[in-house]
Formats: structure tokens, C-alpha cells, sequence
């Protein structure tokens, strides 16, 4: 082994350093070896993205010739449209508003989620990407079970199904991965993280709250079959 | 030599654009990192990148969606007021009186809402492609505001046709802001102008759509796009990461 090289950085900024690589004789000047294929971004790159740029304006373009954007008469303040819906990337929150105070639904459960977000880079478990059931653990099964029961329970309480149904269908599939063959056409499922499995929640619930947010509510947020007639208000 | 080969080597041309046409590569890569635009990419990439299913193209379709939203918004602010009732009335006026009117203010609805989908799903994609992990933990947060601005910017534009849909669809929202503890009030007052979503809410919300967000999206797509290159280029699959290493 080579006796490890002393590194003196230098603090006086008129310093002049000049030596840019040492290379001993024992050492080789390589610092890294790859045998992957690299193409020149001129043209394999630079032409992708311009086709991809004219396939997303012709796209838009044929929508906003089919389609029209909505437009109803004059803000009224004192006339309430009845539902009166935020924009449907919201419809989820709205939704939310439903089951739980405006305080939890508005504020508390937003910024969890937004929080969350930020700090999945910085979390151990994200970063190692090893199967749920990879390293056998005594407390883990145990954990996950009684999270997914607790979870479902206090969601239960504010009889929010939206989230209690996704919750214990998320929580069956994990102990189902757990059972899985290797080989078999599940055997995927085996490879699912916990973060991933955790994102997936989310995100089943995500779309579950939006689309009834968008599709099934009515005049009073009660619950419409948007196939039938809904009276407007 | 054609009309396109002999205005490329006027001087005049050159001056501008400084490689010959020779089609070499050193003149492939002088194109790349000569243009301050362009230098946001290496002059080479890895083969496997330009691959579909390496990133589904999701963040160029954002940013493509984000270009069409600022040229088409740009048009649509020379017909707009921020007042109440012209701000209504400019909308009839786009429908019924501007050239194409119609068109455009479609256009800018229809990309907002691809805007706002394609940057959700270029989150999904890059989490369970666990490409926010080191290096690239930064740039995951930095996406993650980026998402939030996208939001605001949808939000904020929502009001601005000051029918009901806008109306009242800011009213919930803005309802939904009061319920923070402490701040919550202040800050509705704050963003609204007033208690209640009035004219003085349209003008403030007209600021933020057109100047405030607009500037920091584009500021921060700046520092994503950089730092997507700084970190090695963009992260596919993770099976393919662990071939390589």
C-alpha cells in the first residue's frame, strides 16, 4: 500500500499554486474508467429535445383548437355557485376539507406532505433502496402492521374511506410481497422499498381524493354519480 | 455550396457564430460550448440517456410547456387589465374581438394544466427512479419548490379571468389559507389586498402571476437544469446505475 498523500490547502488568497497532479510511480493517472457509450450532444441530443419541443406545441396546439377553456359569466360575490370547486389540482385538498377541521385539512396534512417531500434525499432508508423484507427483523412486521392499523383507525375515526381503503390495501400488499415466490410473475413486488411503498400510498390516495373531488361531488359537496343528471346549482 | 453553406461563411455570420461547417466534431462541440444556452449540456452524453424510457422526457416536456406559458402569456398580457369589471371584458374581447384570441387563451390554459401534470409526474418518475440520491439530494429539493411555484403560478393565474369559476375557486383556497394558526389571517390579508377577494386581490394576484413567480420559476429552472449537469447528468433507472458502478 501507498503511504497516504498529506493535503495542505492553502488559506492566503495571493498564493499562486501551480502543481496540479502528482503522479507517483507506483500510481497511474487514470481516475476513472468507464466502457460506456458516449454519443455528442450535437446533434443526438440537441435534435431530440427540439422534435420534443414540436410535439408538445403541436399536441397543445390540437387541444386548444378542440378544446375551448371554460368561461362563465361575471365574479358575483354575493351569488355562491354551489359546489364552488378549486382548481382540480386542489380538488384533493377540497376534498379533504370534507372529513377532517380546516385546520388539519388546510394547514396540518399540506405542509406533512410538502415536508415529507423535501426530506426524502436526507433520509438513511430512502438512500439504500433494499427491499422491504430484505434484511429479516423481528420488529419490523410487527411495526408496519401496527402502523397500517393505527393509520386506518385514525382515519377511520373521521370516517375518511378515500384514505381508510387505500391505507389497508397498501398495508395488504406489503405482507403479500412478504409471501411472494421468487420467479413467480409477482416477484417484482418483492423488490418494492419501503419508501416506495410509502410514496405509492400517497400517491393512490392523491388520485383517489382528486378524482372524486373533481367527478363525484355536487351541489353541497354531496356525493354525485357524474354519469347522471346532476342538478347544478 | 449552397445559399445555406455560403451565408454561414459570410463574415458577418461568422462573427456571430464563430465554428466553421465542417461537419466534425470538434465544430459539434464548439456548437454546445460556445452557446450560453446550449452550455447548460456537456458536449457529450452518455448513449443510454437519450433512451425513452430513461426519463420519459418529463422534465423537457415541463419545460417546453413552461416556454409555450411564457410566450403565450407575454401575448395575453397586451390584451389583459388587472381591473374589475375590464379584466372580465377582456376576455369577451379575446373571444369575440382579437385576431386568434381564442386560440391563444387556450393554449395558455391547456399548458398550464400539462404543466402542472408533467412536473407531478417528472417527481414520480425521478423518486422511483431514486435518482435523488447523492449527489443529486439538493436538486431534489430545489424540484420540490419548483413544483410548489408551479402551484402558485397555476393558482394565481386561476383568478385572473374574474368569472365565478375564478372567483370562487380563489375564495376556497384562499379560505382554506386563513385556517393557519397564528399567520394565518395576516397572510390572506397580505396576499388578498383586503379581506375578501377584490380588485385590490386581481392586481396583487396579476403581479405575482406576471413578474414575481414568473422570474423565480425561471431563476430556479436556471439553478435545476445547472445543477442536473453539475451532478453527473441525468439519473435513469437504478439497475442500470449499479451495472455501471
Amino acid at each position: 500500500m501507498t503511504t497516504p498523500i498529506e493535503i495542505i490547502e492553502s488559506d492566503d488568497p495571493l498564493a499562486n499554486p501551480w502543481r496540479v497532479a502528482l503522479v507517483r510511480p507506483d500510481g497511474r493517472p487514470a481516475v476513472h474508467e468507464t466502457d460506456e457509450r458516449y454519443v455528442m450532444t450535437f446533434p443526438h441530443l440537441i435534435l431530440r429535445e427540439i422534435i420534443l419541443f414540436q410535439v408538445v406545441v403541436i399536441v397543445l396546439s390540437l387541444a386548444a383548437i378542440l378544446f375551448n377553456a371554460p368561461l362563465e359569466s361575471i365574479a358575483n360575490p354575493v351569488e355562491t355557485p354551489n359546489p364552488a370547486k378549486a382548481p382540480w389540482y386542489f380538488l384533493g385538498l377540497q376534498e379533504l376539507l370534507h372529513y377532517f377541521p380546516p385546520v388539519v385539512a388546510g394547514v396540518v396534512l399540506p405542509a406533512l406532505v410538502g415536508i415529507c417531500l423535501v426530506v426524502i434525499p436526507y433520509w438513511r432508508v430512502n438512500l439504500e433502496g433494499a427491499p422491504l423484507w430484505a434484511a429479516p427483523s423481528r420488529w419490523k412486521a410487527p411495526a408496519i402492521a401496527a402502523s397500517v392499523i393505527l393509520l386506518s383507525i385514525l382515519f377511520a375515526a373521521f370516517s375518511c374511506w378515500p384514505i381508510v381503503i387505500p391505507t389497508v390495501i397498501i398495508g395488504v400488499a406489503m405482507f403479500a410481497a412478504h409471501a411472494v415466490r421468487p420467479g413467480g410473475r409477482w416477484q417484482w413486488l418483492w423488490g418494492v422499498t419501503l419508501p416506495e411503498w410509502i410514496m405509492t400510498w400517497f400517491v393512490v390516495i392523491a388520485v383517489v381524493l382528486t378524482v372524486i373531488g373533481t367527478f363525484f361531488r355536487g351541489p353541497g359537496w354531496s356525493w354525485v354519480w357524474p354519469w347522471m343528471d346532476a342538478p347544478r346549482g | 455550396m449552397t445559399v445555406g453553406e455560403w451565408v454561414r461563411n459570410t463574415s458577418v455570420y461568422r462573427s456571430v457564430i464563430r465554428h466553421g461547417i465542417a461537419p466534425t466534431n470538434r465544430n459539434r462541440s464548439l456548437i454546445i460550448f460556445e452557446n450560453l444556452f446550449l452550455h447548460v449540456h456537456p458536449v457529450k452524453v452518455r448513449e443510454k440517456t437519450l433512451r425513452f424510457t430513461h426519463t420519459f422526457w418529463l422534465g423537457g416536456i415541463t419545460l417546453a410547456s413552461t416556454i409555450i406559458l411564457v410566450a403565450t402569456g407575454i401575448l395575453l398580457m397586451f390584451y389583459y387589465h388587472p381591473s374589475v369589471p375590464q379584466a372580465y371584458r377582456d376576455m369577451k374581447e379575446l373571444q369575440y374581438v382579437v385576431d386568434n384570441g381564442v386560440f391563444l387563451r387556450n393554449l395558455h390554459r391547456w399548458s398550464a394544466h400539462l404543466m402542472v401534470f408533467s412536473a407531478f409526474l417528472h417527481m414520480l418518475r425521478v423518486f422511483y427512479h431514486r435518482a435523488y440520491r447523492p449527489p443529486r439530494q439538493f436538486n431534489w429539493v430545489v424540484g420540490v419548490v419548483l413544483l410548489l411555484l408551479t402551484l402558485l403560478l397555476s393558482y394565481t393565474g386561476y383568478l385572473l379571468p374574474w368569472d365565478q369559476l375564478a372567483f370562487w375557486g380563489v375564495s376556497v383556497g384562499t379560505n382554506m389559507a386563513k385556517q393557519a394558526p397564528l399567520v394565518g389571517e395576516r397572510v390572506r390579508f397580505f396576499l388578498l389586498g383586503g379581506n375578501i377577494v377584490s380588485e385590490n386581490a386581481l392586481l396583487r394576484f396579476y403581479v405575482l402571476h406576471c413578474v414575481v413567480l414568473p422570474v423565480a420559476l425561471l431563476l430556479l429552472i436556471s439553478v435545476h437544469i445547472w445543477r442536473v449537469r453539475k451532478d453527473g447528468g441525468v439519473q435513469g433507472p437504478p439497475d442500470d446505475e449499479r451495472r455501471s458502478l
